[in-house]
């Protein structure tokens, strides 16, 4: 199944690892802080209620 | 209904948040089809062998790193124009996102010149001037950082954002401008339909480029609702204090 990539394996399989490595690390670092934001704004409103503001 | 009723932040949510999930999902199938396509189903290239396995990553990165910065222009210029705050936040949004593209566009045309041109790097018209996009974002994310008012911030990354357009109009079209240079023009052209490449190689690249515009909007959609969240959270801390 894994294709013979000659003398550049090392360059064709280092792109790909680096290039999807950065995808999936803007995809994670994006949902994460998306995640956290919400549950941050969460309790603010709540307080915000709770102070009557 | 206006276009500009989307620019109600509240809205934006609202509309955009049952919509992330399916994109997401379209995104990455798009991108595991397509590269897995690309990676294990096509033939070598009789010139380049193996390399051009790098096509399926090297030419989407490259499309979205520069349509990333057309579409902060075009939301800055609206900010500019109307005050939209939404607008100003998708800019902000999609600039860490035109980053990484940049940055994938850079390393793989790196590690694809070494074998094939003998160098990692050339003063090239459309390399340097990527290069100089790739700057351009820095710059444009670290003033959002560095200026504590958002609406003077939004101001002047906008107008960081047209200068740097310059420079992404070159990074497409260097190739045009200039003949000398390592790098080829390019093997899609949108404008002529005159495309040199085979099918065996052009329907997964088409695939992956579907996967890298999907993954980029649907990342500028969560960042959007994570800055919009963001501002809204500051409005109240705000409100409570004084």
């Amino acid at each position: 199944m894994i294709p013979d990539l000659g003398i550049y394996a090392v360059e064709v399989t280092s792109a790909y690892v680096l290039s999807i490595s950065l995808l999936i690390t803007i995809l994670v670092l994006s949902l994460l802080r998306a995640r956290k934001i919400r549950a941050q704004l969460l309790k603010v409103e709540a307080s915000r209620l709770l102070n009557n503001v | 209904m206006s276009i500009w009723e989307y620019a109600n932040p509240k809205k934006f949510i609202t509309i955009t948040t049952p919509l992330v999930p399916w994109i997401l999902g379209l995104a990455i199938a798009c991108l595991v089809v397509g590269l897995v396509w690309g990676f294990f189903l096509t033939p070598d290239d009789f010139r380049q062998g193996s390399t051009v396995k790098i096509i399926y990553l090297h030419v989407p990165a490259a499309l979205m790193a520069i349509n990333a910065w057309f579409m902060m222009l075009l939301a800055s210029l609206i900010w500019l124009v109307r005050r939209h705050h939404v607008s100003a936040l998708v800019a902000r949004a999609a600039a860490p996102v035109g980053i990484v593209m940049t940055l994938i566009t850079l390393i793989t045309g790196a590690i694809w010149g070494q074998p094939m041109w003998g160098t990692w790097w050339a003063w090239d018209p459309r390399l340097t001037s990527f290069l100089i996009l790739f700057l351009f974002y820095l710059g444009y994310i670290a003033l959002w950082e560095a200026i504590e008012d958002p609406d003077t911030a939004a101001d002047l990354t906008s107008v960081l954002c047209i200068v740097g357009s310059v420079f992404a109009v070159l990074s497409r079209y260097a190739v045009n401008f200039w003949n000398q240079g390592l790098h080829q023009g390019t093997s899609v052209p949108v404008v002529t339909g005159g495309r040199t490449i085979s099918d065996v190689f052009f329907v997964p690249l088409v695939i992956c480029m579907m996967g890298f515009g999907l993954l980029f909007f649907v990342l500028v959609l969560i960042r959007t609702q994570t800055e919009i969240r963001v501002r809204r959270m500051r409005a109240i801390q705000l409100r409570m204090r004084s």
